[in-house]
Formats: structure tokens, sequence, C-alpha cells
């Protein structure tokens, strides 16, 4: 097993906590994990990536090769596309349909979709509105993990009890309503893969 | 086992832990900042009573760290690359002094310049020096070349540099510890004497450093962090140091490379392994991030032997950090890419944030200097260098900690009036202080913007030596009173804050404004916390 995960987006848009939920569930499976991460001034509205290998065999890079990608989660439509090269041929692209715009020359939208539906294997979603709508409009990002998670080989009793590890601290209604996303996100690939 | 998911460089803060250091000193700088955040985070740190402190620049850390050295104990000190310049006078020296207790010098390149403003190599500083050197190939070595690495520091009496780069300080791994050493007393050295350079106890010392070289070669050659891996295929024999085995290893499934294979991990590079490799193989393939620094030993001045291959004739980019499609081609393999990015996709270069008080400090700025025309105002390092982009274009220069203030003072002595210097609080305390002392000295007619958002911003919000300390200390090194400003950076006070500027633009000699305001990133985190807490 294993796969290759390119996880984009802007800075301050809690990719962190997608890897991180990934993360966890693969170490407790015993599986080998590297995740090279952005810090510093990029942080600050940039483009971020992090590329996230989980297998389980040793990993030898903490970067993923150019064109080996397995799969693009992103949390940003435009940011999904800055990363095709470094997708497979058979590799997923999964996003967020909703734009962060901070930029003056964020292109047209239907353009973005227009590239994005153009991809063979691709599942795109408005995670904003999803999450908005399960009361909660801070866990797009867990909605796009739910949508990228038949693609993770990592059964989905460990994600979700990934994501109830990771968020406890905050409380049991904050637990509750981002497994309500993950859950909606799945359901979403599942209907349309 | 103790197993735990860390970043290479919390991989190196828990190693420093456990390797019973006492003390830590660092001034923030990306990629080394979260080694340091770690060891102040830690709870079992502060049960073991060690020192974590931010200090005023690199300098002060280095040379607070041969102190705690100098009196027996082992200590770490933490800086980005273009920190050991700052650092490099008692970084060298050092050498010739020796150490004591335990002494790691981490260095953190940025090949590629992720965050950086160049990419220099830190093993030419540890040649430099003549110290061993260590440079870890992925987070496990990370940790045990720190527990490894106190160990030679206190056999050989001798500080050593430990190098990372950007990658591996921000990727997260597995790491087994598996060190645990109480913390050494205080003691003196033997022959304290050996830390006093008078030229007589200097000349001394610094050929003992030289007679050691061939012992700290030993070692590297004795060391298990280089290892000859040979292979059956001998037209090509390939040196990889740091991360440059693990893009390689990356290219050939189950690791099975065909070629002999030299990791380099501990320095000085030990000849007998490298002669080895030339001499059973055809040609030679370097693979390191960062300088072709062994690449360059190896070819030599007049590089009439073997065929090398490496960054100098182009088989490896000659700048930026090395990537496993990179080491492919380099290995004459295929390397396919995926689709290209769509024509659509726009630049996001990072941005001020939304409400950061320097939008409106520059904002203020912009208006006051307009009719002076552009390439006036001289910055420095930290988030106000974004002044650069649009819609700001606000600044003309931004090139080491401290230089605005001594550029604009060079700039105005030449004739350029007026010329005005921005600098945020941390900055002007690393390294800004003095050149205003130069400015006062010489009455040169500058302006300096002291942008004071009360933090480190860049590096994430590490507090800053100079919260509350900014007017005195202009006051102390002679800047009139009357020329000393605060004012509040927000839209409301545009006009008041422009005016003020304009003023003192017209001022025949040294003014400093103070626009204070807290970052908007670490005002959000501390009002969100305080909520927490009620």
């Amino acid at each position: 097993m294993k796969k290759d995960i390119i996880l984009a987006g802007v800075g301050g848009q809690g990719i962190l906590s997608i890897a991180a939920t990934i993360g966890l569930a693969a170490v407790d499976m015993g599986l080998h994990l590297k995740q090279a991460e952005v810090h510093g001034m990029s942080q600050r509205g940039g483009d971020v990536q992090s590329n996230l290998r989980i297998s389980d065999k040793e990993i030898a890079s903490d970067l993923i090769p150019k064109g080996k990608a397995d799969i693009i989660i992103s949390v940003e439509p435009m940011e999904s596309l800055r990363y095709l090269p470094m997708l497979s041929p058979e590799g997923w692209l999964i996003t967020n349909t909703t734009p962060y715009i901070n930029i003056p020359n964020y292109p047209p939208m239907e353009k973005v979709m227009e590239e994005i539906e153009k991809l063979p294997h691709q599942v795109a979603l408005d995670a904003d509105k999803i999450a908005k709508d399960l009361g909660s409009g801070r866990s797009a990002n867990m909605v796009i993990l739910g949508a990228a998670s038949p693609f993770l080989d990592i059964p989905v009793e460990n994600l979700e009890k990934a994501i109830t590890k990771l968020f406890t601290p905050k409380g049991e209604e904050v637990v509750d309503v981002n497994i309500k996303c993950f859950r909606a996100g799945r359901e979403v690939s599942e209907n349309n893969s | 086992m103790n197993r735990l998911l860390l970043l290479g460089d919390e991989a190196i803060a828990q190693a420093g832990i456990d390797a019973g250091i006492s003390g830590v000193y660092a001034y923030p700088g990306t990629p080394s900042t979260e080694i340091t955040e770690y060891i102040l985070a830690s709870k079992e740190a502060r049960e073991k009573n060690i020192i974590a402190s931010w200090t005023t620049n690199e300098k002060t850390a280095m040379e607070a760290a041969l102190g705690m050295s100098y009196a027996g104990k082992r200590a770490m000190v933490c800086m980005k690359h273009v920190g050991l310049n700052v650092a490099a006078d008692p970084f060298i020296n050092s050498a010739i002094t020796g150490a004591n207790g335990g002494l790691i010098v981490l260095a953190a390149d940025d090949p590629s310049m992720h965050s950086s403003q160049n990419e220099q190599d830190s093993r030419f500083y540890g040649k430099f020096a003549m110290i061993p050197m260590l440079e870890p190939s992925n987070q496990q070595e990370a940790y045990d070349m720190v527990i490894y690495g106190f160990d030679l520091s206190e056999k050989f009496k001798i500080p050593v540099l430990l190098r990372i780069t950007t990658r591996l300080a921000h990727s997260r791994a597995g790491v087994v510890l598996n060190g645990k050493r109480e913390q050494n007393k205080v003691g003196l050295p033997e022959n304290y004497r050996r830390f006093i350079l008078l030229p007589a106890i200097a000349r001394r010392q610094y050929k003992q450093l030289l007679e050691q070289q061939a012992a700290y070669e030993d070692e590297a050659l004795k060391s298990s962090f280089n290892q000859y891996i040979d292979g059956p295929d001998k037209s090509k024999g390939i040196i990889t140091c740091g991360l440059g085995l693990n893009y390689l290893y990356e290219n050939y499934p189950d690791r099975n490379v065909p070629f002999p294979v030299l990791k380099i991990g501990q320095y000085p590079v030990p000849t007998e392994m490298v002669r080895k490799l030339y001499n059973e193989c055809e040609s030679i393939l370097v693979l390191e991030d960062g300088y072709p620094f062994l690449e360059e030993m190896l070819r030599g001045l007049l590089n009439h032997g073997k065929q090398i291959n490496g960054r100098m004739d182009g088989t490896v980019p000659r700048d930026g950090e090395l990537n496993p499609n990179i080491v492919a081609v380099a290995l004459g393999m295929k390397d396919e890419w995926g689709n290209p990015i769509p024509e659509i996709v726009a630049p996001r270069p990072p941005s001020l944030c939304k409400g950061c008080p320097h939008i409106f400090s520059y904002n203020a700025l912009n208006e006051a200097i307009a009719e002076f025309g552009k390439g006036r105002v001289f910055a420095d390092i930290g988030c106000y260098a974004l002044g650069a982009l649009q819609p700001y274009d606000a600044i003309s220069s931004c090139v080491d900690m401290g230089a605005s203030i001594t550029m604009a003072k060079g700039a105005a002595d030449a004739g350029l009036v007026p010329a005005v210097a921005v600098i945020g609080d941390s900055t002007f305390t690393h390294s800004g202080m003095t050149g205003l002392l130069d400015a006062v000295i010489d009455n040169s007619p500058i302006t300096v913007l002291v942008l004071d958002n009360a933090t480190t911003a860049m590096t994430g919000g590490q507090p800053s030596s100079a919260s509350g300390k900014i007017e005195d200390v202009c006051l102390a090194l002679g800047v009139e009173k009357e020329h000393i400003h605060v004012i509040n950076p927000i839209p409301k006070n545009h006009e008041e804050n422009m005016n003020i500027m304009k003023k003192e633009l017209l001022y025949k000699g040294v003014s400093v404004i103070i626009p204070r305001r807290e970052c908007i990133v670490t005002a959000t985190k501390r009002l969100k916390e305080k909520r927490k807490v009620k």
C-alpha cells in the first residue's frame, strides 16, 4: 500500500488539519509516513501545499516525485490546478469549488471549473456550503477530507477515529459536527465516482 | 520503544532534551524556529530546568551557548543559515577556544530560498572553522546525530556544527527516541586559559586545532553516518550528502541502486572512502543539497581526473534544492510529469494580513514621501518586506537584518535626502541599534520608522526583545526627544500620521517614528486564548 497525497490551499485555510487527520489514522495503522510542510513567509495568504506520503514500506523521499501523486486534495479550486504536474495519469483530484479570492487577477470561476472538469478523475464539491448547511462553516476541510476518503485506502472507521481524537480537546459538539461534515463529503464522492 | 511523529526540527529539539542539554539559545529564523519553540513548549524541558531563550540576535545566542559550555554544561544554539553570518565571529573563534561542556551549533540552510534572501551552504562555515560537522539524511538521523554530536563535542572538546536544510526541518516522520542522559554539573575547563584568545595563547590553540584535523577525519571514517554501499555496476559511483540519498533511493524500487554509493553524513570528508569509490568506478556523480561543496573538492582546480558529474557541469542544476525528479534526470532516467499548470492559474504570493498595522504605516509613508519620488525607502527583514509587493510598492531595499538604517545613512550621506529606514521592533534590537548610533554620531538626515507590532511576526510570533524599550533606546543613543514620535497606525489616523512623517522627512537630522500596534495575528490568537480561559 502506498498513497502519495498533495494537500493544497491558501495559507490559513487549514490544510494541515487534514494532513494531521490522515497522518494520525495512518500511524495508528502502523503505516510509515512522511509529511513535508510549508512554514514561514508563504503562510501569509500565499499558496501553500503539503506533501503527505503514507506506505506500508519505508519511505525514502520527503517530496513526492512529479507525475507520481495519487491524489490532490485541495480546499481551493484554483490552487488544485497549480499541482497538476504532480498528479499521475491515474490520479484523482478532489477539490472545493468555493474560491478564496485575495488576489486582483483571480481567473473567472467558469474557466477554473472548465479546467477541473477536463480531468478524467475528479470530484469537485462546494465544501463551504455543505459545511455551512451542517452548522459549521469552519469545517469545510473535513468535508473535503470526507470526499477524498474513498481514495485513501484507509478504512473509514480509522479516519473517523482520528477526527474524534483530534477534535476531542475542543469538545464533543466540535467532534460531532466534524464527523457529520466528513460523512457528507464522503457521500458526495460515493455518489459521483 | 518510544516512537513519535516529529518534524526534523522537533526531532533535534527532543534529542537535545534527551542528550542532557542545560540550555538552548536562538534567534527565530525559518527554517530553524521550531527547535526552540518545541523546547519552550516541552513539559519535560521545564521539569529539567532547561533554559530555552530567544536571544536578541544569533551572535548573543552563540556567545551565551559558549559560556554555558565553558561552565561545563551542554548547550545548543540554533539559527537559520544567514544567522550564522551574524554569529560568525564567536563561531569561528569557538573552534580556537574549544568547548568544555558539549556544544552543538545548529544551522538550518534554505536551498531554493523558500523563506530567505540567499541559499548559502553552512558546510563552508564548518570547513572554515575546521570543526567536525554532521548532516542528517532523515529525521531519525537528525535525532541520533544530536545525541552522538554531544559525545563527539565532549570527546574532542570542540563545538560541532549540525547542518540541516528546510526540507528536513519542516518534514514529519516517525522517530524512535533512544537516549536519556543527565545534565552535566557545573565545572570549569581543566585549563580555562584556552578561552583567553590573546595571540600567544591563540597561536597555541590554533596549532592544536590543526593537529586535531586528522583525528576528526578518522572519526568520520569510523562513523556509522558515513557508509559505503557497494553495487555491481561500476560505470558510476554516487556520492550523496544529506537528503541526496533519499532522492536517489526514491528512483529505485526497494532501494536497489545498481551503483556503489558513498553516503556522507559526517565531515571532514573521509578521504579514504572517497578514494575507494573513485578507484573502483569509472565516473562519479555527486548529489548534495546546497552548493557543490564536496564536488568542488573532488574536482580540484585542474579537474584532470575521472569524469565527475554534479552541479558544476549541469548534470544537476547549479541552484535550488534537490528533488526526486532532478536526481532521476541526473541518472539519465525518464522524468514524466503530469499535466502542465493551466495558463489561467495566477500566482498567489504571500501578502500582508488583512488589518495588519504595516498596511497603514505604508499607506501614510507612501503619501508622505510621494513628492520626493520612489527609491528612498530602505526596508529590512520581516513581514514588512512584503511592502515591496503591490499595491504598496513602498520599499526599495531589503538586504540583511539591520541594513535599513545603515543603508539609509549611507544613502543620505551620499546626498539622497530624505532617506527613510523601515525596520521592525525585533529587527531593531537584533541589529538596528548600532546603526542608529552611527547615524546619530554623524547627524545623518534620516527618518527611521520602527514598526512596533510587539512581536517577531514573520517567524510565528515569538516575543520581541524590543518590547517596551524602543523610545528609551533611541533616547539613550542620542536621538532628540522632539524627533521621536509614537503613532497608532490605523486608518482613522492616516492624515495625522502622514503629517508627522512629512514633517520629519524635512528634518536634517535623525528622527524616529514608531508606529505601534500589535500584530493582527498574535492579537487574534491572544484574544482567542483569553476567551477560552473564560
